[in-house]
């Protein structure tokens, strides 16, 4: 599963992407975000407030009870503040 | 129909003046853009850059542009995003809706900016005085938003 970082959660995780391989349990948004906070504090400090964070699966913004899988390419920003 | 997601700058004449060559059916052409300030929050902002998600941003641009298409009658329409570090007077965003009448032109317009602001997946990083600072979302884009759906 590919995880893409953008703006400062790329900034507080210290890296723009990373190609992961979570547990079976792990198979929604919600659970991959948990999981992935286990990875390191850097992971831990970006996704604590998940107020603060917007979750797009495969380029369609997702929610948490969404299904995420081995192919799928996960990307975690900020609300967006385009235009 | 179009959208351009791009690094250069826009010129805006040159736009307007391609969206309506040849075109002897539009009335009415209704046109925004967004330009980088040079205040922000009470603190002087000396350069912005955008940071966006390839793939995502074209694919969401063009979904914005159709959902327009289906809610107004609309002749033409252009959206132009940058991206990069911008300088304050250089324009970030570009928006054209061309109809035969000036209400759909002008609804679509706001329309698409107001969609833009919440469903581009675009960052501002401003660079003022005290440092780089990541712009926040704002309640009131989300807001604005919210009152085209129905």
């Amino acid at each position: 599963m590919r995880i893409l970082y953008f703006a400062w959660l790329r900034t507080k995780v210290g890296m723009a992407e990373e190609t992961v391989t979570p547990p079976e349990k792990v198979n929604d948004v919600a659970g991959l975000l948990d999981w992935l906070s286990t990875r390191g504090p850097g992971h831990a400090n970006a996704l604590a407030r998940k107020e603060a964070i917007r979750v797009a699966v495969n380029q369609d913004f997702a929610q948490p009870g969404d299904p995420v899988g081995p192919d799928d390419e996960v990307a975690i920003f900020p609300p967006v503040t385009g235009g | 129909m179009s959208v351009s997601v791009q690094e250069q700058p826009f010129d805006v004449g040159a736009e307007l003046a391609e969206l309506t060559a040849g075109r002897t059916d539009i009335g009415g052409v209704a046109l925004f853009t967004g330009l980088v300030r040079d205040v922000a929050g009470g603190d002087r902002v000396s350069a912005m850059t955008l940071e966006h998600y390839p793939g995502m941003t074209e694919r969401k641009l063009e979904e914005i542009e159709a959902e327009a298409r289906t809610r107004w009658p609309l002749i033409a329409t252009r959206i132009v995003h940058r991206y990069g570090r911008m300088t304050p007077g250089d324009g970030i965003v570009l928006v054209i809706c061309a109809s035969a009448h000036r209400d759909a032109a002008f609804e679509a317009a706001r329309f698409l900016m107001d969609w833009l602001k919440t469903k581009a997946p675009f960052w501002k990083l401003e660079e003022t005085p005290q440092g780089g600072r990541w712009v926040e979302a704002r309640d009131s884009d989300d807001e604005a938003a919210a009152r085209w759906q129905a």
